[in-house]
């Protein structure tokens, strides 16, 4: 039976990850494929879903009556989408709707949360990356704010 | 150091504050039409608008020759409009007349890219000085490898020669992809910095040369960017923007450094220039 290892090896967010954090993990992920237009989450409902990106285009959205919805950033393949799941209230702050039909790994955030506190050297481990990724999309978003191609650019 | 005179033959309107003008030349226009007005990818004019002052745009035209000429030769620049200069040249109309000095100024490492990817990245207006070495490695594709354009502008209505980009995205032998900074639902395509766009991109960091034109913030993080995928500060070439009057490194205007900006630059090889880059003094 194949089994998503080794998906899950491949993947950027998973880089150089030591085969027992691996082995911890992977009873925590499914394969999972959304199509063109499909949300899958909405701002204000339960995080409990973390996804590696395999295929396909996402956007990350908020929605305003007075504008419609705008769209905060992109990601496609090889990127990560949310971490709402790893910190309280466990509650998504944006939509995700897609934007190209989209293939993913799906992992149950409390799955993994139960793993991370069993194992705090997994919990670090995870929490570096997840970090990592944060900082990268806090920088893109300071970039963004300060209008660079603006008439006083 | 005097223009010559050049007529305007087209002016296409590209977004709502940019166009390009396509310019003919007058004075002494039998012999450069004959040879034609050649100019290296990456080097700028000089355009002077009689009465109101003269301003440094870069070429945005084709380099390359044509076999067959199906019109006479033009130079092409586009242009933002954003100061009392470039303001006064986005009213010109077909006919009218307008002074040039140039070509002037370094190009891009044409040469240097031989047998390796091509990454280019391009923000805002900065596609326009890009577009020349595009052209050009288009026309001979077989020298090169990947060849990639990255894009990132303000918001879909900010797109520069989108018609070109579709064309562009659909060749099978050159990866575009572009990104806004900002869009609302109906946009589909990428959102997010230009940067962003780099990780996702497949090249052979060690084999690459990297061509960079855009607002100067833009341009460190997509250095730094490049330098985490392994590209060498020796293979990342940026286009400088300053102040510059004459042009040909006499009046100091756009000293940057120990270099001129209009004279050994625009385009500059990054490590040489690295002590300067980013210093908020210079």
């Amino acid at each position: 039976m194949q089994t998503l290892e080794p998906i899950l090896v491949e993947h950027p967010f998973f880089k150089d990850l030591e085969p027992r954090y691996l082995q911890l993990i992977i009873g925590c992920a499914s394969n999972v494929r959304f199509d063109s237009g499909q949300f899958i989450f909405r701002e204000g409902e339960k995080a409990n879903q973390f996804y590696l990106l395999r295929q396909g285009k996402v956007a990350l959205e908020v929605f305003s009556p007075e504008r419609g919805a705008i769209t905060l950033q992109t990601l496609g393949e090889g990127e990560v989408l949310g971490w709402s799941w790893l910190f309280p209230p466990y509650r998504w702050h944006f939509d995700a709707r897609v934007l190209e039909p989209l293939r993913a790994i799906a992992f149950d955030g409390e799955c993994l949360r139960t793993k991370c506190e069993e194992d705090h050297d997994l919990g670090y481990e995870l929490v570096k990356r997840v970090a990592h990724i944060v900082i990268q999309r806090l920088q893109a978003t300071r970039l963004q704010l300060l209008d660079i191609y603006g008439l006083h650019s | 150091m005097l223009p010559d005179l050049y007529r305007v033959q087209r002016v296409r309107q590209e977004t709502h504050d940019t166009f390009t003008l396509e310019l003919e030349p007058m004075s002494g226009g039998q012999q450069v039409a004959a040879k034609g007005v050649s100019f290296a990818a990456g080097q700028f004019n000089m355009l002077y608008i009689f009465g109101v002052g003269e301003v440094p745009i870069s070429i945005s035209g084709n380099p390359t020759p044509r076999k067959v000429r199906v019109s006479p030769p033009r130079f092409v620049h586009t242009t933002r409009a954003v100061g009392t200069v470039t303001k006064a040249m986005g009213k010109l109309k077909r006919g009218d007349v307008l002074g040039v000095r140039g070509p002037f100024g370094s190009h891009w490492p044409m040469e240097e890219a031989v047998g390796k990817d091509i990454v280019m990245v391009a923000g805002g207006i900065g596609l326009a000085p890009l577009r020349p070495a595009l052209y050009q490695f288009l026309s001979q594709r077989e020298n090169y490898n990947r060849i990639i354009l990255l894009y990132g502008t303000r918001s879909p209505a900010d797109i520069l020669y989108r018609r070109e980009l579709e064309q562009w995205r659909a060749r099978f032998d050159l990866e575009v992809q572009v990104t806004v900074d900002q869009a609302m639902g109906a946009w589909h395509g990428n959102v997010g910095v230009v940067t962003t766009l780099i990780p996702r991109v497949s090249f052979d960091p060690l084999r690459t040369i990297a061509l960079i034109c855009g607002p100067e913030i833009m341009m460190r993080f997509t250095i730094l960017e490049l330098q985490k995928r392994g590209v060498g500060k020796e293979n990342i070439f940026i286009s400088m923007e300053r102040n510059m009057k004459c042009a040909i490194g006499f009046c100091g205007h756009c000293q940057f450094g120990p270099t001129f900006i209009c004279k050994d630059g625009p385009v500059f090889r990054y490590d040489r220039i690295q002590e300067w880059f980013g210093k908020r003094e210079i």
